[in-house]
């Protein structure tokens, strides 16, 4: 007998008393009230409270933005779908380079790039969570993770306070990464200290009219 | 037996191997744990921090409670519903390209994530931290098979170079504070700059610099997983530093091994279990990361993934109804955090790769009371309930203990059939409260308990393992001087 058929032969067994099977009642909250401005002023509390740096800033602004935010960056990365308005204020001699699937930066190649600039596809205010799917604006996991410094667009209109109201704007089956401030670890007597193997600098740009 | 099933035949559940076993009765390997005020100190600092923030974050919550509940209901609907939710599962995951593997025990485990291994071509792994390798000695498996395993999470890197064992399931080198961590480093990292201080950045600078290279120069990597959506077929990995990202993205073959108690039913439970989860264990309103794949996503990530479903004793806990909620453990690791046995003897003391209240149940639930001596870890609380009330998925581990303490008496019994303890201690309260004259006889003898406790009036240790493990974690007051019924009869009521 295969593995597989002894374990579940097993596991029927092991429930042959038939234990019932519970209802789940999802009397926790789901739905939340806040205003835009509310969301935002949240969002900045926990991500300031994770050590990441946070501008909130309006949409004409963006570009300005992240030109300072990438000021000591000498190389960056974005992913193909970009927004290119985004990255206008950028000066020319900082080397920019794309990736994409289909031509894909090696990871010896992102090992040497300073920074990276993506979107964002939502964000939960109430833990500070801010979630990327892989998709054309956010690139491939691995541009977000191996430069050092992360700059993270955020629209405010994709930030919702709770995470149940978070879950079905996205499509969980999508390569998802959630991010809640830079890297850390409590491992040493279970204090937070920032900044371990992932990006040690999260900047994130709220762009309070988008 | 009856079964709910019919068409295939019914097989008894099989118990667990590997690194579940105390290698000592609990008492005495608690004693000498005791001993060590360094780790005392160490250990008093660490579950100390963790239980103020993890009260302030879940504060915050208005209905932390729903919440606990539906977690709760949904893990007790999982493990009704287990052979359909991995069926689930597991045709999700192939349509996305993964592969799955299903290991009945630590051994069958251990040979398939070998062999994969080396279809690769590769002499070594980065891993990320998992309970379930832990628990199968994946690591030891692959050294002898020629294979370099390299822990990536800061603690593991931690125990591992100190040729040390995890002593907490969340942050297993908890037992270390920063100079012991600094000291471990200097010795073991030969790039390390000799100034190293025992700052916690600095140290987590240390670990950065020494594992760089490994993330990206990885080939394979190995995972565990903290929950599979089998609606989707979904993995995730819910972690703090990031070296759990490098593992999951930058390799060709990514290799998850975990335990058929962790699939979920749907990905809507994510909005329950992503809250209870990092609240319960490092007390943060989330942890800095958590990654989701599914199965191959062309152009990004691992494209050679597969998963080696656990049983490993599993099934040994779901056979007993009255235990099996033990596998509804999400491994916040809040149980030990609030333990006052857990603070004063570590998880060394427990053997087994699960410590704390949750492991006193577990180990012996997958292994069965009577393995090795598991059987004492039942014993190993005062049933305070600080457990229970802080579990966020409500499991009711006192209750638990009880009853496996009632197990181990059992066992015992039919093992030797010749009267243990136990028995004596039950025969003795039989006959005693049978007849006035026996129990007033017994009462003279009190006097000769005030003298096993010395001054301070406290009986420090019982002989006997059953007695003996119960006052190893605390003590019980000495028997007054004078019986209820001797101070009756002198006061001339009698
Ligand atoms: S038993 Fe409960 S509190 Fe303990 S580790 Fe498991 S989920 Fe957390």
């Amino acid at each position: 007998m295969s593995a597989r058929e002894e374990i579940m032969s097993r596991i029927r067994t092991a429930l042959s008393d038939a234990p019932a099977v519970p209802e789940v009642q999802r009397t926790y909250r789901r739905t939340s009230e806040m205003s835009r401005e509310q969301l935002i002023e949240q969002l900045v509390d926990r991500l300031v409270d994770y050590k990441a740096n946070v501008d909130v800033v309006p949409a004409a602004d963006a570009a300005a933005t992240i030109a300072a935010r990438l000021s000591a960056a000498t190389s960056y990365v974005v992913p193909a779908g970009l927004d290119e308005a985004w990255l206008a204020e950028v000066p020319a001699g900082t080397r920019r380079v794309v990736d994409s699937a289909e031509q894909p930066a090696s990871v010896a190649d992102l090992d040497a790039i300073d920074a990276v600039v993506t979107a964002s596809a939502v964000s939960v205010s109430e833990s500070g969570t801010i979630i990327l799917d892989g998709s054309a604006t956010q690139g491939r996991r691995a541009i977000s993770l191996v430069p050092d410094q992360h700059v993270c667009v955020v629209p405010a209109s994709t930030i919702v306070q709770l995470l149940p109201e978070a879950l079905p704007r996205m499509d969980v089956t999508r390569p998802q990464t959630w991010i809640s401030g830079p890297s850390a670890t409590s491992d040493i007597e279970l204090e937070r200290v920032e900044g371990v193997h992932g990006p040690r600098i999260l900047d994130v740009v709220i762009l309070e009219d988008a | 037996m009856s079964s709910t099933f019919v068409g295939m035949p019914t097989l008894p559940s099989q118990r667990g191997h590997g690194n579940l076993h105390a290698e000592e009765p609990f008492p005495q390997a608690a004693t000498r744990e005791l001993g060590n005020t360094q780790l005392r100190a160490n250990l008093r600092h660490a579950t100390h921090t963790i239980r103020d923030k993890r009260l302030n974050v879940v504060g915050e919550l208005p209905d932390w409670e729903d919440l606990r509940q539906a977690g709760s209901d949904t893990k007790d609907a999982v493990m009704a519903d287990l052979p359909a939710k991995l069926e689930e599962f597991e045709a999700n995951f192939t349509a996305r390209g993964g592969v799955v593997h299903w290991a009945r025990d630590a051994e069958e485990a251990n040979r398939i994530v070998t062999d994969l291994v080396r279809e690769t071509g590769s002499e070594e792994v980065v891993k990320v931290k998992s309970m379930a390798t832990q628990e199968i000695g994946l690591n030891e498996h692959l050294e002898e098979q020629g294979i370099a395993a390299f822990e990536t999470d800061l603690a593991e890197l931690i125990v591992q170079l100190g040729d040390d064992k995890p002593s907490h399931i969340l942050v297993p080198a908890i037992h270390k504070n920063r100079t012991e961590v600094r000291d471990i480093f200097l010795q073991e990292m030969p790039e390390v700059d000799p100034a190293l201080t025992d700052n916690p950045a600095e140290l987590a600078m240390a670990a950065r610099a020494h594992l760089r290279k490994k993330f990206l120069g990885a080939k394979v990597a190995i995972s565990g997983a903290n929950f599979a959506l089998a609606d989707t077929g979904t993995l995730g990995v819910v972690e703090s530093e990031g070296n759990g990202r490098m593992c999951l993205t930058l390799p060709e073959t990514l290799i998850t091994v975990m335990g058929i108690e962790k699939v979920l039913p749907t990905a809507q439970d994510l909005e329950v279990f992503m809250q209870l989860l990092p609240r319960s264990s490092t007390g943060e309103r989330m942890n800095p990361y958590t990654s989701l794949w599914t199965g191959v996503t062309e152009g990004d990530g691992p494209q050679n993934v597969h998963i080696v479903l656990l049983d490993n004793g599993r099934t040994n806990a779901l056979a007993d109804k009255y235990g099996r909620t033990a596998l509804n453990c999400i491994r916040c690791s809040a149980c030990m955090n609030v333990c006052p046995v857990y603070e004063r003897t570590g998880g060394h003391a427990y053997g087994s790769t699960y410590p704390g209240p949750i492991g006193a149940i577990l180990s012996p639930l997958m292994t069965g009371i009577e393995a090795e001596d598991n059987g004492s870890l039942p014993y190993a609380s005062s049933l305070c309930g600080a457990c229970y009330d802080a579990c966020p998925v409500k499991i009711n581990i006192p209750d638990i203990l009880v009853h496996l303490r009632g197990e181990d008496v059992k066992a015992q019994h039919e093992a030797s059939r010749v009267p243990t303890e136990m028995d004596v201690l039950m025969k003795g309260a039989e006959i005693a409260l049978s007849s006035g004259k026996v129990l007033n006889l017994m009462e003279k003898a009190l006097p000769l308990g005030r003298l096993v406790a010395g001054r301070d009036k406290k009986i420090k240790k019982l002989p006997g393992k059953l007695a003996g493990a119960w006052t190893s974690s605390r003590d019980i007051p000495a028997p007054p001087a004078q019986s209820f019924r001797d101070w009756w009869k002198k006061e001339g009521r009698a």
